[in-house]
């Protein structure tokens, strides 16, 4: 199983880069590692973050901006870990098992975990830490992620999960970043404001919207592990700034570019640009209930009217990839493979406005940069590209304040992103299953929903991948959006930092692992 | 004497009428915003279950009526609440970034007034001299720049690779002094550019504006030397609208600074106000906003004080 680590990105960067891992792979030590693999102890990291809130808060069920989920896994550590390859690792769960109908889990916790306080890691932890996003009143925003959970018991240090039905992916559910593992009080609750924690480093100090300070946890489990002595998390909001801290040395790492002045970036000396294509797309979502929409030959006509190289090239400055109108990346495990790329093509356009009965096609699409960055300006091209085929769309501007209570989901046509799902059954189950709520085009497959339930089910990876690559098809073929791209996820750092070959991309900021993974190179 | 003491407290009294009217404004704004705090907060990941919950918690299905009223009583009693995102006491977090936002105030005031106060008099000397003429061009078009500009050219010209000064003057906590006026440089020179041309043109406008009046002219044939007809003579009588526009660029100095706060990752109470509206964070969006409030009727009480201070036929009134 491989995970897309895309940097042969079409900079020329990208491309020096490539040669010097070529060149950094001839220079090995006579036991055969890397020279540049070898971590050195010490250093106080400093990170700019694009994101971050004064109304941002420690309770893990209100965690969704960038600033929140490094901060989690910098000071937490998960049952189960992504690694930077995609694959699943253990982490606080040592092993675990499934039942023949992959509905109820045995998962067996390591022992003599420490955290911050110096209280010892039990079951009873790991049930508490679930249990809060669970529940009639759970205002977790993790809540639909835990709801298949019936009972949870604890036997020795083993925790025994029934599921309502069969998932064979639910330990990668609980690397989710909502689920760290936080000590139970005396009533088997977790206080959602603790500060205490189990992972590499340990909270000095933290004022929401402005930064944080993390310390080394002596006492961490892993081996060697981290390699800074102390972590400084900076909230910088201005593109300029945040790229003028990084040139200026007051940061090491920034988490997100601009893409308009990355080039600036790349000439920059004694900056490396970093670009990691992983889950994240940008999509059109249609309300298939709503007329013109229900017609699947209008579907598919404004899906060949969409320039989606040109997206690429303009709106992405080249950070990113095609996306083929499912939401299923490249790197992950089955990804469907012989999918033919949807290309633009006007006279398919009419081909299909034809079939439907039309001659030419008026429509409004609502777009604000809320829903991603420059969807005001693909609206625009795409309106042009489309234009050639005989639609007329109308790109209304919508405000970014209130967009994902008033546009998205209340227009039958407007825009959005996704981080991406680590696996293919807990995308297509958030978004594209019947009845779901967020599923944002009122989609309904009977084909579709049937083969997500049996293939949640199904341990015989064959048959599973036969599945999951038809179930890419109709979605792709009928469903209601249109995803023309995958954006890379696109950061810079100082060269004084090194990191592992391998860079995860399952989240920005290496899998928002850097303070465990990577290092000080001088 | 007395009847000034009697102006201050009626203009408290007015000052708290204001401020309650204030609310009621922002309140009703805020209400009129689309989506509100659960909705906000969850964002994309809301479902209708965990909106009706937190709702439910927070007391945000209360009619409006009621939540003001509740808000209102407990301010009356001293509580400002806390917040909805993060149950943080409203008055810690807003006391830590008041701190910060009006030492960068007095900071940049304690550059700006002087320097255009000693400008705008010595502009008004040597009027229309080529020394008046850089003068006002170059505070003109200090000012004509947007904020985010000016401070990009300070941070280009001043900070960066070899430069002198940090181009982020972020801190957390109480930072020693001679730091805070080494990191806060670039943010306060940026200020200092943004509202000298205001207060030195005020300044400069008045004080030729009385050396055409009769009493200068007796100076003048009596004569005294030119700096010291202004000093002495002009400059008392043309404070009141000196000190009525130096009020209203402090007041902007407190409120109006988050495009400086953003530049230089600053950690004023502007960004809080910005997010908390943001995210319909009422208790922390009402508490910023009554400090704005009294910041703008404090200022204009205290110019007017001053103002008729420096009026003697105020002063001894009949």
């Amino acid at each position: 199983m491989t995970q897309l680590t895309d940097f042969a990105s079409p900079s020329r960067r990208g491309v020096l880069k490539g040669a010097t891992a070529i060149g950094a792979a001839a220079l090995v030590t006579p036991w055969g590692t890397p020279l540049r693999a070898q971590p050195v102890q010490g250093g106080t990291l400093r990170v700019g973050m694009a994101h971050g809130s004064t109304t941002d808060a420690l309770d893990p069920g209100s965690w969704e901006a960038d600033f929140m989920i490094f901060q989690a896994h910098t000071r937490n550590n998960y049952l189960t870990e992504i690694a930077a390859d995609g694959s699943l690792v253990p982490e606080l769960a040592e092993s675990w098992e499934a039942s023949a109908d992959a509905a109820t889990w045995t998962f067996t916790i390591r022992s003599g975990v420490e955290f911050h306080s110096g209280h010892i890691l039990t079951a009873e932890d790991v049930i508490a830490s679930i249990n809060h996003h669970r529940g009639e009143d759970s205002t977790s925003a993790a809540a639909p992620i835990v709801a298949d959970i019936v009972d949870m018991t604890a036997d020795g240090m083993n925790v025994v999960v029934t599921l309502s039905a069969g998932n064979a992916d639910f330990p990668f559910v609980l690397s989710d970043y909502h689920l760290p593992i936080l000590p139970a009080q005396a009533d088997g609750t977790i206080d959602p404001n603790t500060q205490d924690g189990c992972g590499p480093f340990a909270i000095e100090e933290i004022e929401f919207g402005v930064g944080a300070r993390y310390v080394r946890h002596e006492g961490y489990w892993k081996e060697g592990l981290p390699y800074f002595d102390a972590i400084e998390q900076i909230v910088i909001f201005d593109d300029a700034a945040r790229q003028n801290a990084l040139i200026s040395g007051e940061v090491d790492y920034i988490d997100t570019a601009d893409l308009n002045t990355v080039h600036l970036l790349e000439r920059a000396p004694g900056i490396e640009v970093l670009s990691v294509t992983g889950t994240q797309h940008y999509g059109l979502p249609m309300d298939t209930r709503a007329a013109p929409f229900d017609d699947v030959n209008v579907r598919l006509a404004l899906k060949y009217g969409i320039n989606r190289q040109q997206l690429v090239d303009t709106i992405l400055n080249g950070y990113g990839s095609l996306g083929n109108d499912h939401p299923i990346g490249p790197g992950q495990r089955f990804f469907n493979t012989e999918l033919e790329q949807r290309e633009y093509d006007p006279d398919r356009v009419q081909f299909h406005l034809r079939e439907a009965g039309m001659e030419s096609l008026d429509v409004d699409i609502h777009l604000a940069d809320a829903a991603f960055a420059g969807a005001l300006d693909a609206g625009v091209l795409y309106a042009e590209s489309a234009s050639a085929g005989g639609i007329n769309l109308n790109v209304v501007r919508e405000p970014n304040d209130g967009y994902w209570s008033n546009v998205w989901m209340q227009k039958p046509f407007a825009g959005t992103y996704w981080g991406g799902r680590p696996t293919e059954d807990w995308m297509f189950a958030t978004a594209y299953a019947e009845g779901v709520p967020w599923n944002e085009t009122y989609w309904s497959n009977e084909r579709f929903n049937e083969l997500l339930v049996s293939a949640r089910a199904e341990l015989d990876e064959d048959i599973r991948r036969e599945q999951y690559f038809e179930m890419q098809q109709i979605v792709s073929d009928e469903g209601g959006i249109i995803i023309p791209m995958f954006a890379a996820y696109v950061g810079a750092y100082s060269d004084r930092l090194a990191h592992p070959e391998q860079i995860a991309s399952n989240w920005r900021n290496d899998g928002h692992r850097i303070g465990e993974r990577w290092w000080f190179a001088s | 004497m007395s009847h000034i003491l009697t102006m201050i407290a009626q203009r408290l009294a007015l000052g708290l009428v204001t401020l309650f009217v204030v609310s009621l404004i922002i309140f009703l704004g805020t209400e009129l915003l689309p989506g509100d705090f659960a909705q906000e907060i969850l964002g994309q990941s809301a479902t209708p279950e965990t909106v009706a919950a937190l709702r439910e918690q927070l007391g945000l299905n209360d009619p409006m009526h009621i939540r003001y009223m509740g808000w209102l009583t407990d301010i009356l009693r001293g509580d400002f609440g806390e917040s909805l995102a993060n149950g943080q006491s409203v008055a810690d977090l807003i006391g830590r970034r008041l701190g910060n936002t009006l030492r960068l105030a007095l900071y940049a005031a304690a550059i700006a007034v002087p320097l255009s106060l000693i400008l705008g008099i010595l502009a008004a000397l040597f009027r229309n001299s080529f020394f008046d003429r850089f003068v006002n061009a170059s505070a003109l078009s200090s000012i004509s720049f947007p904020e985010f500009f000016v401070a990009y050219i300070l941070i280009f010209l001043l900070a960066g690779a070899g430069g002198a000064f940090p181009s982020m003057a972020n801190f957390r906590g109480t930072p020693e002094f001679g730091d805070f006026l080494y990191r806060a440089f670039l943010p306060a020179l940026t200020l200092t550019l943004v509202v000298t041309a205001h207060m030195m043109r005020m300044t400069r406008a008045a004080i030729i504006n009385l050396l055409a009046s009769p009493y200068i002219e007796m100076a003048r044939l009596k004569g005294m030397k030119p700096m010291r007809i202004i000093v002495k003579h002009a400059l008392p009588n043309a404070l009141a609208p000196i000190i009525n526009v130096i009020a209203l660029n402090l007041a902007y100095l407190i409120t109006g600074v988050v495009v400086v706060e953003v530049v230089f990752v600053y950690p004023g109470l502007g960004q809080l106000m910005v997010d908390s509206v943001a995210a319909r964070d009422m208790p922390v969006v009402q508490g910023v906003a009554l400090i704005f409030a009294a910041a703008y009727v404090l200022l204009n009480l205290t110019a007017d004080v001053l103002a008729t201070l420096s009026n003697p036929r105020l002063v001894h009134r009949r």
